[in-house]
């Protein structure tokens, strides 16, 4: 598989406060983008992979945007797995073509939960209704708590990660904090939200939508595609969706979803120049550098102090601002900005980049994909 | 994240009987020996059916916890400051629940020692945990 299929075309709507666009309207915008991008026509897809919209999940949905995008595909629907699915649906896309179910397949994602509903991020979960536990953030930061008490994280570590993504934003004119940096001493002086994270810690929220065109590296040559990017490896991993049931709070199947991408791409994490990590919390990136292997486990605080996080530094991360600067979009803004650093075009480029790995996961920290891009 | 489909009546229901006179209680398999909460109808270990329910001693640890500084969930916006924290009972199942009578959560260790305090709150039975040292004056 490694290097048989690509990314030929990327697109994506802007991010950020969208009133009155429905997803399918935002799907619509990212495909055509994404068509425009990779040079074919509509009529070429036959397959449409759909993240359904997070806030408003509704039946049919796949099959409902397929109608409003004219598609009649041979291999069609919506996965539901939070955060992880974009990175899922594009190896799913790779496996269909591979076997023969498909040749061109469009993998979408859109949401409107910043001007529309987003009241599924606060629900009380469970029985945490009797106990006041609710909130997508306090679930990250019973994970953060343990994983600074345990192994001597501290919030300069989370900082670090916030920092970076706020500096990348920075440069980065479609990010929703594009003037929003923030220095290490003002991250620290922030209120907690839920302690120990702070509201910097934690993802936007947001409207858009982003998409991309996958299909072999042989069709791509045929149709002349400008920049195919391929795609060298990927790998999926599930930990339990309950944090209670997790024998342990500090690691997660992150692990074993880098291992089975790394094993197909026939690489290692010293060999990785750029990671685009999932950040709707900072702590997740630090422990998806200790799955992942980038450092020992534990290790991730030192790794990221320093600097290692910057364009120039042991391992650039994130840059075009992620989920914590960017847009809170689940996941394919990562791919994306994957893509962009495999074509050399990035506005924050890692010089000479020919490997880039990207992670998504979903739930609080349950579901987790990884997929290595090359060039 | 998806939300969880049950109402907060439902919820009640589950926990109120997870409580028995008083008492916390959990399940534990007859086949397999595998203890658990929540409640469910089949064994998580083995998906054996027959099922004990046993009083828990009320001994626990404390894994990890948060504090809210934010009404996530509106019912508590008057109690903000609370700790949530995840709790491990001495017999191995772990919930979710408040850690009460702590002066400065931010205070609390992993690992430390707990105890079950059943109280009754907005007229339903909770059980809540508390530090050791703080009930009793001293470490179990
Ligand atoms: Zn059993």
């Amino acid at each position: 598989m490694r290097g048989k299929y690509v990314i030929a075309g990327v697109g994506h709507t802007k991010y950020g406060s969208l009133p009155g666009r429905s997803t399918h309207s935002l799907h619509a915008e990212a495909v055509r983008n994404a068509l425009y991008d990779a040079n074919i026509c509509k009529s070429d897809v036959d397959a449409l992979l759909v993240k359904g919209p997070t806030s408003a999940p509704e039946l049919l949905y796949g099959q409902r945007l397929a109608e409003s995008l004219g598609i009649s595909p041979r291999v069609g629907g919506v996965w539901d797995q939070g955060g992880a699915a974009n990175a899922s649906l594009i190896g799913y896309a790779a496996m269909a073509i591979e076997h023969g179910q498909c040749e061109i397949a469009v993998v979408t994602f859109a949401d409107n939960p910043k001007t529309g509903d987003r009241s599924v991020y606060s629900r009380a979960r469970g029985e945490g209704a009797l106990f006041g536990w609710g909130g997508v953030p306090a679930g990250y930061a019973m994970v953060a708590r343990r994983h600074m008490s345990e192994l001597g994280t501290r919030p300069e570590h989370l900082g670090a990660v916030v920092v970076n993504s706020r500096r990348n934003a920075a440069a980065n004119s479609n990010a929703q904090l594009r003037n929003k940096p923030i220095t290490l001493d003002e991250y620290l002086a922030r209120d907690y939200l839920v302690s120990p994270l702070r509201r910097d810690d934690c993802a936007l929220v947001s409207d858009g939508a982003a998409s991309v065109v996958v299909m072999s590296a042989r069709r791509a040559r045929e149709l002349k595609v400008q920049r195919p990017v391929p795609i060298l490896g990927f790998g999926q991993g599930q930990t339990s969706l309950d944090i209670a049931q997790r024998p342990r709070l500090t690691s997660t199947m992150a692990s074993s979803s880098a291992a089975t991408a790394f094993a197909m791409a026939g690489l290692k994490p010293a060999d990785i120049d750029v990671a685009q990590l999932y950040d709707c919390f900072s702590i997740v990136v630090l422990m998806t550098l200790e799955d992942y292997g980038f450092c020992k486990p534990g290790q991730s605080g030192r790794f990221v102090e320093d600097g290692a996080l910057e364009v120039g530094g042991r391992l650039p991360i994130n840059t075009a601002g992620g989920l914590l600067a960017e847009t809170g979009m689940p996941g394919m803004q990562l791919i994306i900005e994957g893509v962009r650093q495999m074509r050399g075009d990035a506005v924050t480029q890692v010089p000479n980049a020919k490997t880039c790995v990207i992670s998504n996961q979903g739930g609080v920290m349950h579901t987790h994909s990884t997929l290595i891009l090359g060039n | 994240m998806q939300a969880d489909s049950a109402g907060p009546e439902s919820e009640h229901v589950a926990a109120y009987h997870a409580l028995r006179d008083g008492k916390l209680t959990y399940q534990r398999c007859r086949d397999c020996a595998h203890c658990w909460l929540p409640e469910r109808t089949e064994c998580p270990g083995c998906l054996g059916n027959r099922i004990d329910r046993l009083d828990a001693c009320g001994a626990a640890k404390l894994v990890s916890w948060v504090v809210y500084h934010h009404a996530f969930v509106p019912a508590f916006a008057d109690s903000i400051p609370y700790t949530v924290g995840l709790i491990e009972l001495r017999e191995g199942p772990r919930l979710i629940s408040n850690i009460v009578g702590v002066d400065d959560p931010e205070q609390l260790r992993i690992d430390q020692e707990l105890s079950l305090q059943v109280t009754r709150r907005r007229s339903v039975d909770v059980p809540l945990f508390t530090p050791s040292t703080a009930r009793d004056g001293r470490y179990k």
